[in-house]
């Protein structure tokens, strides 16, 4: 029908382009920024963008199969950014 | 190790938890993808039992249900306090104060602790840095959302409620 | 019918309007403990908004596979219990190593 394809072009189509803008803008806070932790903050930020970007794209080429891709990256950001928080605390992983 | 009864409960419990969730995600019924998900969800529910259940615990149901009650509350306070936030953040002159304050809580089971940090971290104005066998220390971006912790102790009497430990 | 997509487009809206707000405190805000502010909050509402609004799209477009938006629930309840645990993990980090906040009037860290 006509309106299905108004919907997938006309508006998520611009709240993906709009997504992937906030991502580059988050690329400043993790090339300048004093420190180690602003760039984890930021690349951090960068990961739960991408679940949201993945999901939005399975709905505009209309193939299932990239929600469960979103969901084992959700998983594999958590798990990277807590294995990055303890280490920077202790010094080791795995003690 | 506790009794024989409190570990069949637990095993018992993350079994039937693991096989809810290959089904709901997997969405085929055949004979073969049935098996293997029973196959797995076992080996799954004898070698990780205890990170689940921990104990028996009392009254379970009841505090359950009380949570669903406290989410509901809880995801109005969320978006009510998210457009403080952003006024903050998109205001040219940006008011903020951050300061750190320390505050102790008669909580001491570890769900209950775990949702407290949550809440604290979700509604805007406040962040948990540390917690430390009940004392919280919390970092608050400016005075009156830091009062609405100190002062009117809304949030740690909902939880306590919720968990009955005063 | 065009009233549920009127809704859908505005649950997109607002979430997008709050990924932007988040995006926006990340580079304005003077030092690291108040940019975590407002990353680990606006971004977790962003995202439940804009995955709750691509539900009911679901929901309504496409009524045979029952099982999909049960998916994205999952997915809605792992963001609202995991990004704020992050969060806090980097800022006990951030804390026991010797990052000092910052007070009004000092300048930008």
């Amino acid at each position: 029908m006509i309106e299905e394809v108004f919907m997938r072009e006309w508006v998520f189509l611009p709240i993906a382009l709009l997504i992937a803008l906030t991502i580059l803008l988050s690329l400043y806070r993790a090339t300048v920024g004093p420190g180690v932790f602003n760039r984890v903050a930021a690349i951090n930020v960068i990961g739960t963008k991408i679940i949201v970007l993945l999901v939005i794209i399975g709905y505009i080429f209309e193939r299932p199969f990239f929600f469960d891709i979103s969901l084992l990256y959700a998983v594999l950001n958590f798990i990277g950014t807590l294995a990055f928080a303890k280490y920077l605390e202790r010094g080791e992983v795995w003690s | 190790m506790k009794g024989k009864a409190g570990q069949g409960f637990g095993i018992l419990v993350t079994f039937c938890a693991m096989l809810l969730f290959w089904l709901l995600l997997s969405g085929i019924f055949d004979a073969l993808h049935v098996g293997a998900g029973i196959i797995c969800s076992a080996i799954i529910a004898l070698i990780s039992h205890d990170l689940l259940v921990k104990g028996k615990g009392e009254k379970m149901l009841l505090k359950s249900f009380r949570f669903v009650i406290y989410l509901g509350w809880e995801l109005w306070q969320i978006v009510l306090a998210n457009f403080d936030v952003a006024y903050r953040v998109l205001h040219p002159k940006m008011p903020i104060d951050p300061l750190i304050i320390e505050f102790d809580t008669s909580l001491r089971s570890d769900f209950a602790l775990v949702t407290l940090a949550n809440s604290i971290t979700l509604t805007p104005g406040t962040i948990t840095i540390d917690i430390k066998d009940g004392k919280f220390l919390v970092h608050a971006i400016a005075k009156k959302p830091a009062d609405a912790l100190l002062v009117d102790k809304t949030m740690q009497n909902k939880v306590a409620d919720v968990y009955m430990e005063w | 019918m065009v009233i549920i997509d009127v809704i859908v487009t505005l649950f997109l809206a607002a979430g997008i309007f709050f990924m932007f707000t988040g995006v926006v405190g990340l580079l304005r805000l003077p030092d690291f403990y108040t940019r975590l502010h407002a990353t680990g909050k606006c971004d977790t509402l962003g995202e439940v908004l804009i995955i709750f609004g691509l539900l009911i799209y679901h929901l309504s477009h496409y009524p045979e596979t029952p099982l999909v938006p049960v998916k994205l629930l999952f997915l809605i309840v792992f963001i609202f219990l995991a990004n704020p645990t992050a969060t806090h993990a980097i800022m006990k980090a951030a804390y026991n190593t010797g990052v000092k906040p910052w007070k009004l009037g000092e300048e930008r860290k």
